[in-house]
């Protein structure tokens, strides 16, 4: 599939280029976009209410947020979090009951149709179910930005092919979208949301109808179009794991609010609101059952105790961890992740005896311990 | 039959040709905005206008609702008001056309209503205007039924033109009743039902392989 031919741009230290898009080379913006090197998009208080038969629907409520230019920012919630809403605010598709968006520091509100036009040719859009029109070839599809903004034939064709090629798609340019892939509709769908050198790309749950394999290829390639194009990416997704991949920074909504946000490390490492915990729920490893099975709540003669480390941000010092139990560790069970190039994650150890000095010794390395209960020898 | 009546037959043909193709094109003419204004101009469409919809809309099932033979008389002042006879095929036309209008707009209507609103979505995200929306978006996307819409529309009206010859509008069905039926001649009924079977074969036939051509792309 054409989308391997971007892996060879995913290095191993791609998790910190990604959170350090602010140090990419400003001159190749400015060519990438035009003119300005821009694409920040900021919320003040919005809020959007829905009227339904059952009455007002608080979909949105005080939300205020910056997206830095250059971040590949993540918008994560349950279904109907409202963050499909907040997402279509940024190009109005959706207009807020209160509160203001801005664009480049610019307020939207107040846009009339043809500034309107103007700041949705400056703002790409890609959906989960690609929306690309059955009736026009891709070429047509990706072309349709420019047709409609009245760029000259002369220069649609040379700029599709460019963006065509770009996405890996340059040999399927006279096919009609039903004879392609999911992953190729979707690349068809970036092509055209970046036909027109927008500085902002919008993903409404880009990669929910995709499979896992073909999901990391979209992926990869919207963090390679990131680097190189410089363009603020703002995603809206209920998959942690998307955000895990890409993100450099997250926002996470409940019942229309922001219940946390933070770099993508630190929600990870340390989540503190339930929800942001119950999205997390399913890359979190629970307590393997036979141990689970076997735990006890007061010391086990002759057994161990079992705790467990998490990480946040710090890789743990193995050596420093059994220096400081001052007894036999053993590692039970362990998930360590790098999430821009910090380590996040979990262990389970077991440490040999009931010594409660050695629970703070290991506290005063810093680490974050928890003690789960004892065991018996044998394990 | 005689060379006569194969001639005449010719002419009937002719005639019922020019009926249901001349009404056929207006009512394309006139259903197609018919059918994109009941379409966009709906609560939370592109043409937002609730109250107008509403009037069109009564309107439509009004026309809907009269049989077409009963069309056919009542519109006669209006028809000599346009055409300046009431007799003869371009009398016809008249009746045909407004009753075939309302028609296809609704059948129009549910292909364009169809149409996926994400693909609406998308094309304002990149900058379309509305009459982009309707030249790039809901008129391509709806073509496939559109035309199998039309195609119902003028197998529909192939049937209604033969009760217009009642009217003395002239063409097939004229033939079929004077002939066939008031002067006992079998062998023009059977024609005359042989050559209608026919036509609506054709048109079928192209409507579906337009329809198939464009969705199989």
């Amino acid at each position: 599939m054409a989308g391997l031919a971007f892996d060879g741009i995913r290095e191993p230290g791609g998790w910190v280029a990604t959170g350090a898009a602010e140090a990419r080379p400003v001159s190749v913006v400015r060519a990438a976009t035009g003119s300005r090197a821009a694409g920040t998009v900021r919320f003040e208080t919005v809020g959007k209410t829905y009227l339904s038969a059952a009455g007002a629907v608080r979909a949105l409520d005080a939300i205020d947020l910056a997206i830095p230019a250059g971040t590949i920012f993540g918008i994560i919630g349950r279904s109907g979090a409202g963050k499909s809403s907040l997402l279509r605010t940024v190009n109005r598709l959706e207009e807020p009951t209160s509160g203001r968006v801005l664009v480049d520091g610019e307020p939207i509100g107040a846009l009339d149709t043809a500034g309107l036009v103007t700041l949705r040719r400056r703002i790409g859009m890609i959906f989960q179910h690609f929306n690309l029109l059955s009736a026009k070839t891709v070429r047509q599809n990706v072309a349709l930005p420019l047709a409609v903004a009245g760029v000259p034939k002369a220069e649609i064709g040379p700029r599709v092919d460019e963006v065509l090629r770009l996405v890996g798609l340059e040999d399927k340019a006279e096919a009609y979208p039903s004879r392609l892939s999911g992953g190729q509709k979707q690349r068809v769908g970036i092509a055209r949301a970046l036909v027109s050198r927008p500085e902002i790309l919008l993903c409404d749950e880009a990669t929910s109808a995709l499979d896992p394999e073909t999901t990391l290829s979209i992926l990869s390639l919207l963090r390679d179009i990131n680097r190189r194009l410089g363009i603020t990416i703002v995603l809206i997704t209920h998959e942690m794991s998307v955000i895990r991949e890409i993100c450099s920074d997250v926002v996470v909504l409940e019942q229309g609010r922001i219940a946390e946000t933070g770099p993508v490390w630190r929600v990870f490492g340390s989540p503190e609101h339930p929800a942001t915990r119950a999205l997390l729920e399913p890359l979190t490893r629970d307590l393997p059952e036979d141990l689970a099975a076997r735990l006890q709540p007061n010391p086990v003669p002759g057994g161990a105790t079992v705790l467990r480390i998490t990480c946040s941000g710090e890789a743990p010092d193995l050596s420093a961890l059994t220096a400081a139990a001052g007894a036999p560790v053993r590692l039970l069970q362990a998930g360590i992740d790098r999430i821009q190039g910090r380590a996040v994650g979990r262990m389970l150890v077991a440490v040999a005896g009931a010594d409660p000095d050695a629970e703070n010794r290991l506290r005063a390395l810093g680490t974050d311990i928890e003690r789960i209960g004892h065991v018996a020898a044998d394990d | 039959m005689s060379p006569q009546m194969i001639d005449r037959l010719w002419q009937a043909g002719l005639d019922t040709l020019v009926m249901v193709g001349a009404s056929a094109g207006i009512a394309v003419l006139a259903g197609l905005p018919l059918a994109l204004f009941l379409v966009t101009s709906g609560p939370g469409g592109i043409f937002p206008a609730p109250r107008a919809n509403r009037v069109v809309g009564m309107l439509v099932n009004g026309f809907r609702a009269v049989p077409f033979i009963v069309l056919l008389v009542a519109l006669i002042p209006f028809t000599r008001l346009v055409t300046g006879t009431t007799i003869g095929v371009w009398a016809a036309i008249v009746p045909l056309s407004v009753s075939a209008t309302p028609f296809f707009a609704r059948i129009a209507e549910v292909s364009l209503r169809d149409v996926d609103a994400g693909l609406i979505e998308a094309a304002q995200s990149i900058g379309c205007r509305r009459r982009h929306i309707l030249a790039h978006v809901l008129l391509p996307e709806a073509l496939p039924g559109i035309i199998g819409g039309l195609t119902i529309t003028i197998v529909s009206m192939i049937g209604a033109s033969a009760m217009a010859g009642a009217v003395g509008a002239g063409g097939l069905g004229d033939v079929a009743i004077r002939y066939g039926y008031q002067r006992f001649d079998t062998t023009v009924m059977m024609a005359v039902i042989a050559i209608l079977i026919a036509l609506v074969c054709v048109v079928q036939f192209a409507g579906d392989t337009a329809v198939r051509r464009l969705r199989t792309r």
